[in-house]
């Protein structure tokens, strides 16, 4: 059982993790607690599907087209909703949550509430430890820990990648040596959002797609981040794979409670605020300074 | 002042926005009439019946395709008899949001409730439970089409009084799609005994997290063991969970042949789906509303092969009519009919319990219905004295189907109580599973 676990939650939480660092570079960089954020993961699914089903656009550039119209739909909404009400947290959380229910209901619209699935990049099936396994769950893996390098390298081996990090450690001292804050907070939200493009165009043909696929992973995507330190993108990652870890073990241990899945990140969530609000890396509410 | 001016505009866009999404998000009864096309002119008021359900999902949109035909063939064979008067039927879609938020169902039914004449249609048990009371409130005849617990119906012996109003036409209670669910078990247990030599047959249940699956599960722990098999276990996921991958790993590690499932949420897809995607080496069966028809294997990416349910349509000779609609159904939208499609009969015995009654009045109407003997396209209807639907031979009883390529094939009744319909096959096990256990 436990290599089933072992294996189940890596996987789960190489997807949960993905979502955890857009989500955690943009909260630490420039203090946006973006809900639409898992919206725009849907956003990319449901694209990739309508170029690739409707369109008949072959499947890895119904891919890139996907993440490029997510990234620029991303940045624009930001630069004209989001940015003016930056300073403002609850103006950001409110216009954020809004946007994602607009990005559903227009998916309703042109959707319906029918549900949709993708094919894979790559058929099939292999078998680790012992365990039967798709080559979409390990291209997802895979991407998951080209990613994580990638950002690593850009964080710390580039000059965008030193400001970023002095954004997210001091916004106004490193604006006061003379960095472009809203500049670097601009691209800081294209990473992001390109992450969550990723996370849903890798994931997608792993779940079938329905216009409220973004809420769980939203859920867990904030416990994650709150669990490993608001802002930490290290704690991100390692809170994605702790509470994908909690959950698979919850459907291995106590199978008949399995729909409590989605439960036991708000069960972390509340139980970190509580006990140690910083959570494993993060600064208490530093961004209320 | 410029910044004033900005946060204004702001916060004029976000007012504007929330008031789109809400009103989009369907706080409740998004309606649209649909009166009938191309008829022979009919005289008097038409008489109003509400299709009530999920309208952006597949059960909603089915009830309401089903109860369009319906429509258009009674109106264009004269309407309704009233009396002196033939009265055209009008079909008014009232969307219940129940499948995202069930609180929508009663607001949406109550804002329709003085308008309509009758209501027609339901899904969930949650939901279905609020909008009973509302419509019994205005003591309006409801015939739900797709509803299937038993506390439903009850009611209506409890209280007759007040929930005389209420009939059930489909599905049969979960009781009875308990016991329609227990013999597609033993038919399939049947084909694992004979195909793969196994004796005593491992069978892990698969229920999604609901009210009507709560009775279902229960019985299945008893009533497993008592047909000379074992529970290898109970997973219950969400209904609407997106990813069952932790659940089926866990199933193949405790040595499951079969896999009873119980699901109508949209987690029955992706458990076909990744049921075949991980090859997991166990017979499928039980009830699985998305595998009923519909969209189902464009849902599944053609992922669905070998995964069976009880069906309650299905191209069988449950009756005269079940095969001329099916095929009509299935030419006009290019689906397969799910279950609530069986809306169609209800607006059909609707019809006729009026014309009996020679008025629309509901406490006439309630007393026809009682009378109805009916050959449905799911079989031969007539009401228990709950209201609720006669199950058993030479009534309504169901049917097995399994998915082969695209095709929904018939498995049962395979001479159950001698019922065995034109083209049932046998059961037939997944390759990969057959390999698996024949090591």
């Amino acid at each position: 059982m436990w290599e089933q676990i072992l294996v189940n939650g890596l996987i789960s939480g190489g997807k949960y993790a993905l979502l955890a660092m857009g989500f955690a570079l943009i909260y630490g960089v420039a203090r946006i607690m973006n809900l639409s954020h898992t919206a725009y993961y849907m956003l990319a699914a449901y694209l990739i599907y309508y170029l690739n089903q409707s369109l008949a656009v072959p499947l890895p550039l119904a891919y890139l087209l996907a993440i490029l119209v997510v990234l620029v739909i991303g940045v624009t909404t930001y630069h004209y909703l989001v940015a003016p009400v930056r300073e403002q947290f609850t103006a950001v959380l409110i216009v954020t949550l809004v946007m994602a229910i607009v990005v559903q209901e227009i998916i309703f619209i042109f959707f319906g509430g029918h549900f949709r699935s993708l094919p894979p990049l790559i058929p099939g099936t292999t078998t680790l430890a012992g365990i039967k396994i798709t080559y979409q769950h390990l291209l997802t893996l895979a991407t998951v820990l080209v990613t994580l390098t990638g950002i690593w390298l850009l964080l710390f081996k580039t000059r965008l990648g030193i400001a970023i990090r002095a954004m997210a450690m001091d916004r106004e001292v490193a604006n006061l040596m003379g960095m472009p804050e809203s500049r670097i907070a601009l691209v800081t939200v294209a990473i992001s959002v390109g992450l969550a493009a990723i996370s849903g165009a890798m994931v997608a043909p792993l779940l079938i797609l329905d216009p409220l696929m973004w809420m769980h992973p939203l859920v867990v995507v904030m416990a994650a981040v709150i669990l490993g330190g608001l802002g930490s993108i290290k704690g991100s990652i390692l809170g994605a794979f702790i509470l994908a870890f909690a959950e698979i073990m919850l459907v291995f241990t106590l199978p008949k409670l399995a729909y409590l899945r989605g439960s036991v990140s708000m069960a972390v969530m509340l139980a970190v605020l509580l006990i140690r609000p910083e959570g494993l890396f993060g600064i208490f509410m530093e961004g209320e300074r | 002042m410029k910044m004033f001016r900005r946060y204004k505009t702001l916060a004029v866009i976000t007012i504007l926005v929330l008031m789109v999404s809400l009103g989009l998000a369907g706080c409740g009864g998004k309606q649209e009439a649909q009166a009938p096309k191309e008829q022979a002119p009919l005289k008097g008021d038409p008489i109003k019946v509400a299709i009530i359900g999920p309208m952006t999902f597949i059960h909603g949109e089915h009830m309401w395709k089903s109860a369009t035909m319906a429509m258009e063939e009674i109106n264009a064979a004269g309407g309704v008899k009233v009396g002196n008067q033939s009265r055209p039927v009008e079909i008014v879609k009232v969307d219940t949001n129940e499948m995202t938020n069930i609180p929508d169902a009663a607001t949406a039914v109550e804002r329709v409730a003085n308008s309509v004449d009758f209501f027609l249609g339901g899904f969930r048990t949650e939901a279905v439970l609020g909008m009973q009371d509302v419509i019994m409130d205005y003591k309006k005849v409801f015939i739900s089409t797709g509803v299937g617990h038993p506390n439903l119906t009850k009611k209506v012996k409890d209280n007759y009084d007040r929930y005389k109003y209420y009939f059930r036409t489909n599905p049969m209670n979960s009781n009875d799609m308990a016991r329609a669910s227990f013999l597609i078990l033993a038919e399939v247990a049947s084909v694992v005994k004979t195909d793969l030599g196994i004796e005593k047959p491992k069978v892990a249940i698969m229920a999604e997290s609901a009210v009507w699956t709560d009775p279902i599960v229960a019985a299945s722990q008893q009533q497993i063991p008592a047909m000379g098999m074992e529970v290898a276990g109970v997973w219950r996921p969400s209904a609407v969970a997106t990813d069952v991958t932790a659940e089926l790993s866990a199933i193949r590690a405790s040595g499951a042949h079969i896999i009873l499932t119980f699901m109508s949420g949209p987690v029955g897809g992706v458990f076909a789906r990744q049921y075949e995607e991980l090859k997991i080496p166990a017979a499928a069966t039980g009830i699985n509303v998305d595998a009923q028809g519909g969209k189902f294997w464009q849902v599944t990416g053609g992922k669905g092969n070998y995964v069976s349910t009880l069906n309650l349509l299905g191209r069988a000779a449950l009756s005269p009519k079940a095969i001329p609609f099916y095929d009509k159904f299935v030419a006009r939208y290019g689906e397969i009919p799910v279950y609530t499609a069986a809306t169609y009969d209800a607006l059909y015995m609707l019809v006729e319990a009026i014309e009996r009654a020679g008025s629309i009045d509901a406490d006439a109407v309630v007393k026809e219905l009682e009378k109805t003997d009916y050959a449905a396209i799911g079989g031969r209807l007539v009401f228990t004295e709950n209201h609720d639907v006669t199950w058993g031979p030479k009534h309504v009883t169901g049917l097995g189907t399994q998915w082969s390529e695209g095709k929904l094939n018939v498995f049962w009744p395979n001479g159950w109580e001698g019922i065995k319909h034109e083209g049932t096959a046998r059961f037939v096990l997944p390759p990969w599973m057959i390999e698996h256990w024949k090591k």
